[in-house]
């Protein structure tokens, strides 16, 4: 497969979440702000590049039956490394993603890429389609937490440019909802005329 | 008292679902039919009351005095990931209805992130075993109530015509902020 075509098709016609609609858990759970969409997004491409990379190395010794728990322990290992070297380093942001960095486990797109591309392909093309899904799902991240902050709390990546309250719905959780459900709906409809 | 805060408070005030954003795979997934849904929300309720009760055994009596509670991740899905082949294999045996009705959605749960999420709330706010069970129940009640008005309300919005890049998913995921926008009538009350 054309390496190229692999990156980016994570970014438009593959994109983990406003496409495929997975990993929704921390997409709408996290993204009460820019920064930390950002933050949990690279955590989750890190997760997913470092499990794609050990899954095509070993794929050929697990055997078949039990090739779902051995993916889901060489995933635990990445996610367990994200959570203390965040504890050790961004305290802050470990404290607003709580209890969503250890549930990357359980996010059907690390998974569902180890499953369905790097047990199969080679180890160069799972490295690239780790990175360009992994930063497929940060910027959908990125983009939901801009609009949900903006709207939200009158700020972008904690620069404060609307004085006082703004509409505090939208970084509540109702908004995450919506604000997904017509991000989604204008990305169907851009879709559709290209 | 203590229960009763509990209890109101995972399944109303900050439900799993529509206030911690847990499970929201098969919210939105498998919310297509009341029956489903129904089905989906027994075997949530039973995997996760036993998962809470295993998980915070290991972690209270195996990862505390051995100092590795920083091996919680790895252990807590490996657990829930065989109990609920465990489960699967015993229910096959002990009683096929039961496997009958909730046989094709136990798979699922494995990845379902409620599960998970409320064994290591759990252990986050250091729960008794007890009050850890009542949380389970409670949770798994309020997946339940969420996943049930879901569906009912999906159920009607296939019939009605929505704008063409809203239907499907888009339309669901704003149902789904207005009945988190109702649910939120609920917070302040304990």
């Amino acid at each position: 497969m054309n390496q190229w075509k692999n990156f980016t098709k994570g970014f438009v016609k593959e994109n983990a979440v406003f496409i495929l609609l997975l990993g929704l858990c921390p997409t709408l759970a996290v993204t009460s702000s820019a920064e930390n969409g950002l933050g949990m997004g690279l955590a989750t491409a890190f997760v997913l590049v470092g499990s794609n990379i050990v899954v095509s190395l070993i794929k050929n010794f697990i055997p078949d039956k039990v090739r779902i728990p051995a993916f889901i322990v060489i995933i635990a290992s990445f996610v367990t490394i994200v959570e203390l070297v965040m504890q050790a380093y961004s305290p802050a942001l470990f404290d607003a993603l709580g209890i969503f960095i250890p549930l990357i486990v359980v996010n059907c797109l690390v998974l569902g890429r180890a499953e369905g591309f790097a047990s199969k392909q080679g180890l160069v093309s799972s490295i690239v389609d780790g990175v360009g899904m992994g930063l497929g799902f940060t910027y959908a991240l990125f983009l939901l937490g801009s609009v949900r902050e903006i709207l939200g709390s009158g700020a972008w990546m904690g620069m404060k440019f609307i004085p006082g309250d703004a509409i505090l719905i939208f970084i509540m959780s109702p908004g995450a909802f919506l604000v997904l459900g017509y991000l989604i709906a204008l990305i169907n409809k851009l879709n559709k005329t290209n | 008292m203590d229960y009763f805060v509990i209890i109101i408070s995972a399944i109303f005030v900050s439900n799993i679902v529509l206030a911690q954003f847990l499970g929201i795979c098969p919210f939105l997934g498998v919310s297509g039919k009341v029956s489903t849904s129904l089905g989906m929300s027994g075997a949530v309720l039973f995997v996760m009351t036993i998962a809470t009760i295993v998980t915070w055994l290991i972690y209270n009596y195996v990862l505390v005095p051995f100092g590795i509670t920083f091996l919680q991740t790895i252990t807590f899905i490996l657990i829930i990931a065989s109990l609920v082949q465990m489960v699967e294999i015993m229910l096959k045996k002990i009683s096929p209805p039961l496997f009958q009705a909730l046989g094709i959605f136990l798979p699922l749960i494995t990845t379902n992130c409620a599960v998970l999420g409320v064994a290591l709330l759990t252990v986050g706010r250091e729960y008794n075993l007890l009050q850890g069970v009542v949380f389970a129940v409670a949770s798994a009640i309020g997946f339940g109530l969420a996943m049930l008005l879901f569906s009912g309300l999906r159920e009607h919005i296939d019939l009605m015509e929505a704008p063409k890049g809203m239907r499907g998913v888009p339309i669901a995921l704003v149902t789904a902020g207005i009945l988190a926008l109702a649910f939120m009538g609920f917070s302040g009350m304990v």
